[in-house]
């Protein structure tokens, strides 16, 4: 008999290329939020597949939030080269000069948090009526019961009492002028499902995803790297690693694992074996139990 | 294939589960996660801490599967929750939902993309309303694989004769179900591990498979619809350019069938006949497609296709009307479906307008017994109803196929989701 198997990849892909064509279809001014990380890189690699030979029918957004790895943007700019997409930048840094987001102080200060104004503020001046976000399910436990098509009110706030059923392959974009959409055409992908897709395709990733010697400090049980955006207190002593990075966020609150995983293979091979999430290197989720749920409310990713 | 690599080679399938708080649901995920290892240190960890503020006695782990806090603190789950994952064999998605007879709706939501239904039983309690009416949403929405979990087997001696009488007792149920054509059944404890990994010791008259050996074998390839051709266009892609100056590639979403190049296809609504030509994901070229595959789909002819439209093929046509008669579950707390009720109607990738012309009847989904005399639907209400729609549906009966046979109701003013429907 006839079989019709088809691998969980292949699936996966599928799914997110649907749900990425409905999103072009449905919205009048999408977007597709690019960070740089792995997830937007495969999100925006299935977003080229999913309109070939055409271009993406929308552009890339970075929200910036001038504390990157430098690696971070040189890969940035050579990726919107190569998929032929076109970049808008919206800057932290011009949040901060117009007086609508601050700085934080303290011990441990990060603009993780005010990225979530930036980024309402470029849905505003570009009237983006849907963001594509990079966001999986398995993240966070706030993430797991997030939608494809997620909706926004006006405040670009998430109301995780109020989301709207989703069923089938049945995406309800429809909404009310000022309202806009998260998509999330990856809810269905696991870190692993991630890395094994970027084997398969043969996608280049940045190099901060390999094994590489870095100059580092342990803070909070997450090893940083040393950077001009992190001051050091005073017990904090640098030392040279070979480490690489399994999320990439700012430098300022990305923690790095040793490793020697120098090939996707190899980072397959240590996530499998790994008893660790990839987000418990990340300061910005340790802040608290619900810190996802809370940033989501206001407008994160 | 190395057995490193055996992820190459790895499928996918997505069940539900749904159950109350003390049958055991969350013990058996986390059962599952923590036999195959998708529970991570920083997650134990950090319900172990939760669990200790709370001041529970042991490690809960249903802190797992609760996701937020406006739940944990009113101790509910509200809504559908996926989870997710794998062995070397498969990927599982869970969709798991809480089994109050309020939350029917989040069943069906979480039913409606489930090749696997999960259904568990109390050993001492045997089959009770509750199971049936799981039982019963995952049969109206089309599930054909159910996987009866006869659970606590350790607090009733692990005796052979409590797994019987759910047997007996479910299998009287089950024979008025209509789409479930696999049911197997499992005396299981998630709570000291019998036969969900690992075979028990503790019940040596048992010779079945455990469960996870069964969610890691079962077939479900054939379980979509390989023999009546769809393809509803999702989006029409004309890169404008000089390189691709004619190309205009029609992409979507197989919903049914196989499609081949070379393969006769009449558009509807038009009726225009014409060959596909080729058929990519991307740059690859595929010789056949069938769901769920998403490409673009290439034409011999230039005919004028937009979103909306099918492609189907000449001996072999979707039923096409305007007036639908379908099974329905209602979502809004605030809105009641009534006769005469207008609605935004979404069904594969066409949008259009919708009128309630006949309410027939609702069900009562614990008993199964139509309600003919209460023909206004509230909240989780699930029941028979006929529409009339502003254009000619392109439709296959929900039986026949999922996609070409679901639609969803919205409200034309909140445009809120209010209703799922299953057409016949």
């Amino acid at each position: 008999m006839r079989t019709y198997n088809i691998t969980h990849l292949k699936q996966l892909e599928s799914e997110a290329i649907f749900v990425m064509r409905e999103t072009a279809a449905q919205f009048e001014r999408p977007a597709l939020l690019f960070s740089g990380g792995k997830d937007s890189i495969v999100m925006a690699h299935l977003a080229a597949k999913a309109f070939t030979p055409a271009k993406m029918p929308f552009p890339l957004v970075h929200v910036d939030t001038g504390h990157n790895f430098p690696e971070t943007l040189e890969y940035r700019d050579r990726f919107v080269e190569k998929v032929g997409g076109r970049l808008l930048v919206g800057l932290v840094q011009d949040s901060i000069d117009r007086g609508t987001a601050q700085e934080e102080s303290g011990v441990n200060p990060s603009r993780n948090a005010l990225q979530s104004v930036t980024l309402l503020e470029t849905i505003e001046e570009h009237q983006f009526d849907a963001c594509l976000g990079g966001g999986r399910r398995d993240e966070e436990k706030a993430r797991a019961k997030e939608r494809f098509f997620s909706h926004r009110d006006a405040f670009g706030q998430w109301d995780p009492k109020n989301q709207r059923p989703e069923l089938w392959n049945l995406f309800n974009g429809r909404m009310a002028p000022g309202e806009n959409f998260r998509v999330f055409p990856l809810s269905n992908w696991t870190e692993m499902d991630v890395w094994q897709y970027a084997l398969v395709e043969e996608i280049d990733l940045p190099s901060l995803y390999f094994a590489h010697e870095r100059k580092v400090f342990e803070r909070n049980g997450s090893l940083l790297a040393e950077s001009e955006h992190v001051e050091l207190a005073e017990n904090e002593t640098v030392s040279t690693e070979t480490v690489r990075f399994r999320t990439i966020g700012d430098v300022t609150c990305t923690g790095a694992v040793r490793s020697e995983a120098s090939t996707l293979e190899e980072v397959i091979r240590e996530v499998a074996a790994s008893r660790d999430t990839e987000r418990g290197s990340r300061a910005d989720d340790r802040r608290s139990e619900a810190a996802m749920e809370d940033r989501k409310k206001q407008g994160y990713f | 294939m190395s057995e490193e690599k055996s992820y190459l080679d790895m499928d996918l399938l997505r069940f539900s589960t749904a159950g109350s708080v003390d049958d055991g649901k969350s013990t058996l995920i986390g059962r599952l996660f923590y036999d195959t290892k998708a529970i991570f240190e920083d997650q134990l960890e950090a319900i172990e801490q939760s669990s200790r503020q709370r001041g529970d006695e042991n490690v809960n782990l249903a802190l797992l599967t609760d996701g937020l806090r406006a739940e944990r603190e009113q101790g509910i789950t509200i809504d559908v929750a996926y989870r997710y994952f794998a062995t070397p064999r498969r990927k599982f998605i869970i969709a798991d939902t809480p089994g109050h007879v309020q939350y029917t709706r989040n069943m069906v939501t979480g039913s409606s993309t489930a090749n696997l239904a999960l259904i568990l039983v109390d050993a001492r309690k045997g089959v009770i309303e509750q199971t049936c009416r799981h039982a019963f949403i995952a049969d109206l929405l089309g599930i054909k694989h159910v996987a009866l979990c006869v659970n606590k087997m350790d607090l009733v001696g692990y005796e052979q004769e409590a797994y019987e009488k759910v047997r007996r007792q479910f299998g009287d149920f089950a024979s008025r179900l209509e789409n479930v054509v696999d049911l197997t059944f499992f005396p299981i404890s998630a709570l000291q591990g019998d036969n969900v990994v690992e075979k028990s010791a503790n019940m040596p008259w048992y010779d079945g498979p455990t469960l996870l050996y069964h969610m890691e074998t079962v077939y479900v390839g054939s379980d979509a619809n390989h023999v009546d051709a769809r393809f509803p266009v999702q989006w029409v892609v004309r890169p404008h350019s000089d390189e691709h100056h004619d190309y205009r590639g029609y992409a979507g979403r197989v919903a049914g069938g196989v499609f081949k190049p070379g393969d006769e296809v009449v558009i509807l609504p038009s009726g225009f006949r014409s060959r596909v030509k080729n058929i990519q994901v991307g740059d690859e070229e595929l010789n056949e497609a069938y769901y769920p595959l998403s490409v673009s789909i290439t034409l011999d002819d230039d005919v004028d296709v937009s979103r909306g439209d099918m492609l189907v093929k000449p001996n072999n046509q979707p039923r096409i009307t305007q007036d639908l008669d379908a099974m329905i579950c209602w979502f809004s707390d605030g809105k009641t479906l009534r006769q005469g009720g207008k609605y935004l109607f979404r069904h594969t990738t066409k949008e259009a307008q919708a009128i309630v012309t006949d309410v027939r009847y609702k069900v009562d989904v614990n008993t199964l017994h139509k309600i003919e005399d209460d023909s206004e639907f509230k909240m989780n209400d699930v029941g028979r109803i006929a529409l009339r729609v502003s254009q000619p549906v392109f439709h296959d009966t929900y039986r026949r196929n999922r996609n070409t046979g679901s639609f969803i109701l919205a409200d034309p003013f909140t445009n809120e989701t209010l209703a799922a429907g299953m057409l016949r």
